[in-house]
């Protein structure tokens, strides 16, 4: 069994054959196995979604919680038990649309733990409508006449939001891809790793073909992940080239260093009972 | 004639927010916690962070001291509003006290004794400060009711030295001026004579009592957004969190502060979330969650006058049915209605325990009455040494591990993350024992028949552990009247149940205080064996009297409500109750604080 299969529950695969969310699966469970993390020290936490099931497929604690909520579930756990490795799986429904005040907060809360975003640009479990990052125009079940909305750019949304790690990856590029979630899972720091996820059922447009030939790999262009501006230029690129790779990587105070009450253990570590002391002197505020 | 001399009064603060009254109310309540004396404050407020009227109830006796009382026997008027408004509320032989400077008493024949004093004059040679006529008019007071100077000094010192010590000086002096003016010019009451029994108290709000609880209890995340009446239980843990091991963690919405607490509670901390009914009614899809993953989880819902935004700053018991039937579907819960500020102590912890033993979310519901009630109490009536019980904890697996394990009980021994061995998925979605969903791709009518079965199942335990103190019984067995309430209503209803009693009408008193689940078969017999019912509540539809319904099938025949965002007051309601024990009452009575109605103002 290679290091990777160890992160296999076992539990059979659902999603569509050609699927995208398979490639980010394996490259999810190649980037643990690179980190060596402890399976029992891992939780993956979903939201709802077909790439919300990625949970099930990992063997480690997992927390398959409601639409959108995601993040604050894994934040909770993070804030609970900072000892843990939490990875946050879900889609662009899931996190942009219905989850986005989530992950807007997310950012500048920046917990030290990684945001994998499957991006297939259409909601694929309720069969096929425009998502927060389907482009204008397209045309699905619930745009007929061509979505009449832009596509938010998470990755833009991320950097000017106070994420201090933002990479992407495309499914087609699995080796790629695994680098980039390494390396965002070996961050300080909330990482968003979104990652063109084709869904081979309901997206008929933004398919593998049409990926291929528009990913740029930044590493073979000399990007600089420190530089905010250069980040921010190739977020915002509007030359039909779609760049993938750590777009941005700062190293910041995570919530952890910041916050008084996470100083010392793991809050799960805490002494439940009060002491004597600690009864009489809080009894003696209300004297 | 000593027959006529009261041993308690009641006092009223009023002005404008920002006017200082908070401040003055605590030095009162502490002045009388420190001399022996029961308190009880509530305060009666409008949403607003400057200006509006408000006006701080207080009511001083013998401990214990339950409810805010009635009409005012000495008032504070901090600007002529205030005294012009309240006028009609004032007892018998009742005294205003007021800045001379500023208000003016009406012309009409005086319903109580004024008693002006110039501020301006007595505080000349200090340092301006507009705030410092309280403490004057305070001072002033402090001498009518004879409380011992050197406690009231003790009171202002604390009050103030927190912020500058010159500031404590200036304010005792401003204190002893109002003090010695009052000893010169107004002759101290001859019906009212408080007296302490020495015993030194504390004071403790419901929210302070609760955050209590929550560090008493073992809680160690409390997640929250910012809503009226619930933030203060934030606002005292926020200073203090840290010292216990404990993060107080304000949220971006109350969707993120349950999941949040959900999450929390699902790696092992004692969780809890606090809000009103606008953010539960957010929080209720996660209170599902919770439900179908079994993590444990604790949420306080404080009401205020609903629907919608409604009354912010207002009272009302109108969110049974929101905390009964927050998310869809079936699942264990347990809800819990906070008597008085000492249980919503014990509640706490209570729901702490549950919520953990049986991995389900539980509800403590207080309300603004409840939260915002300053109360002196016996430090002795808070037990710090409550058992915790951390429910079926597995430490270290052996063998195969079934999260969600099919028991006799329905509690499946759960593993925290970090266990190794113990990894398994908390689905949302209906699962197997495993955890791995079945809803979708194996169609599994058996799986989920006996996983429902599995989870309500709890509810036999949960009945077990909470149905000893379901509700609270007061008063003789024989009554003429069987009065029935919960939660915060707990002692005005008693204190009410006594009047009728001495009066010559035994009346008795059920006050339910967990609601869910119900304790049905043991409050039967107490309902079927009762002369007259009646139900009394803060709602319009009488919430309780329905639930009793639907539980019990047994038809409430009386009603007191009350809607208008005040709590009950005693006078009132014992008219309510005795016109109850009167042939052809009606089946519904509506109480309105009336006197309180005040006109919009244009500018």
């Amino acid at each position: 069994m290679s290091a990777a299969a160890e992160y296999r529950s076992g539990v059979r695969r659902t999603w569509c054959p050609g699927c995208g969310d398979y490639g980010v699966l394996n490259a999810l469970q190649n980037a643990c196995a690179a980190l060596g993390i402890e399976r029992h020290n891992l939780v993956v936490v979903s939201g709802i979604g077909c790439s919300s099931d990625l949970p099930h497929f990992m063997s480690a604690y997992g927390v398959h919680t409601l639409h959108g909520r995601a993040l604050p579930v894994a934040q909770g756990i993070k804030m609970a038990n900072k000892d843990l490795t939490v990875v946050v799986t879900g889609g662009d429904g899931d996190g942009y649309g219905i989850g986005a005040g989530h992950f807007l907060h997310a950012l500048r809360r920046n917990l030290d733990l990684t945001y994998i975003v499957m991006d297939n640009r259409i909601y694929g479990l309720t069969t096929g409508q425009a998502s927060p990052t389907s482009d204008r125009g397209h045309k699905t079940k619930s745009t007929p006449w061509g979505n009449p909305e832009c596509a938010l750019n998470p990755l833009a949304l991320a950097v000017v939001g106070g994420a201090t790690f933002v990479g992407r990856g495309f499914s087609g590029e699995p080796v790629h891809l695994a680098e980039v979630i390494r390396r965002g899972m070996a961050h300080k720091g909330f990482s968003l790793v979104d990652v063109f996820s084709p869904c081979v059922t309901w997206n008929k447009i933004n398919t593998y073909d049409w990926y291929r030939p528009r990913v740029v790999k930044l590493e073979t262009k000399g990007h600089h992940p420190a530089d905010r501006d250069a980040a921010l230029r190739q977020a915002l690129r509007d030359d039909g080239k779609l760049p993938i790779g750590v777009l941005y990587e700062t190293d910041e105070p995570t919530f952890a260093d910041e916050e008084k009450s996470l100083q010392g253990e793991p809050l799960l570590k805490s002494r439940i009972e009060l002491t004597d002391e600690e009864w009489n002197a809080l009894i003696a505020e209300f004297s | 004639m000593t027959k006529n001399i009261r041993k308690e009064a009641t006092i009223w603060i009023g002005g404008e927010a920002g006017e200082g009254i908070a401040s003055a109310g605590d030095m009162f309540m502490r002045t009388a916690a420190r001399s022996g004396l029961g308190a009880f404050a509530h305060n009666s407020y409008q949403s607003v962070i400057r200006g509006g009227e408000v006006v701080l109830q207080i009511r001083a006796g013998p401990q214990p001291v339950l409810s805010q009382g009635g009409d005012w026997d000495f008032l504070i008027a901090l600007n002529q509003n205030v005294l012009d408004h309240h006028l009609r509320s004032a007892q018998p032989k009742a005294a205003a006290l007021f800045n001379a400077d500023s208000v003016t008493p009406p012309a009409a024949p005086p319903s109580a004794a004024w008693r002006g004093i110039p501020v301006g004059e007595l505080l000349a040679d200090l340092p301006r400060n507009p705030v410092m006529q309280n403490t004057v008019l305070l001072g002033a007071l402090m001498f009518l009711l004879k409380i011992p100077w050197e406690v009231f000094e003790g009171s202002v010192r604390l009050q103030f030295g927190k912020r500058k010590a010159d500031l404590a000086e200036t304010n005792v002096t401003a204190a002893r001026r109002g003090w010695e003016f009052a000893e010169k010019n107004f002759p101290p009451p001859d019906h009212i004579a408080l007296a302490g029994d020495g015993k030194r108290r504390i004071v403790i709000t419901g929210n302070q009592a609760a955050g209590l609880g929550a560090v008493a209890g073992g809680c160690k995340f409390y997640s929250a957004y910012p809503m009226t009446p619930a933030s203060s239980i934030m606002h005292w843990l926020a200073p203090r969190a840290s010292r216990y091991g404990m993060l107080m963690k304000q949220a971006e919405d109350e969707l993120s502060a349950i999941n949040m607490a959900i999450g929390a509670g699902f790696a092992g901390v004692r969780a809890m979330v606090g809000t009103s009914g606008g953010g539960f009614a957010l929080m209720t899809e996660a209170i599902g969650l919770a439900g179908m993953i079994e993590a444990p989880v604790v949420a306080v819902l404080s009401q205020r006058g609903g629907p919608s935004t409604g009354l912010a700053t207002k009272t009302e018991q109108g969110d049974l049915f929101q905390a009964l039937g927050a998310s869809q579907g079936e699942f264990p819960k347990a809800v819990i209605a906070a008597l008085d500020p000492v249980d919503a102590y014990y509640s706490t912890v209570e729901a702490l325990n549950l919520a953990e033993k049986y991995q389900m979310p539980v509800i403590v519901m207080l309300d603004l009455y409840l939260s915002e009630q300053n109360v002196v109490v016996d430090p002795e009536s808070l037990n710090p040494r409550i058992p915790i019980d951390r429910g079926e904890v597995v430490r270290e697996v052996e063998g195969d591990y079934l999260r969600y394990r099919d028991t006799p009980s329905g509690v499946s021994p759960r593993t925290l993350p970090g266990t190794p061995g113990g990894m398994h998925i908390a689905a949302s979605d209906e699962h197997n024992e495993q955890g791995v969903l079945v809803s979708d791709w194996y169609t599994n009518p058996s799986m989920r028949t006996r996983m429902m079965g599995k989870r309500m199942r709890k509810m036999e335990g949960v009945l077990h552990d909470t149905e000893p103190r379901g509700f609270i019984r007061e008063g003789p067995e024989e009554a003429e009247l069987t009065i029935v309430g919960w939660g915060s209503t707990f002692h005005v209803l008693e204190e009410a149940r006594r009047a009728l009693t001495d009066g010559g009408h035994p009346a008795n008193l059920i006050q339910f205080r967990t609601l869910w689940p119900f304790p049905a078969q043991k409050v039967l017999p107490f309902l079927r064996s009762a002369k007259r019912i009646v139900c009394v509540e803060n709602n319009y539809g009488g919430l309780l009297a329905r639930l009793i319904r639907q539980e019990t099938g047994v038809e409430i025949p009386f009603a007191i409500r009350k809607f208008d965002g005040e709590p009950f007051s005693i006078d009132p309601l014992r008219k309510a109750l005795e016109a109850v024990l009167v042939k052809g009452a009606p089946a519904v009575q509506t109480l309105v604080s009336s006197k309180l109605d005040l006109p919009v103002v244009f500018e």
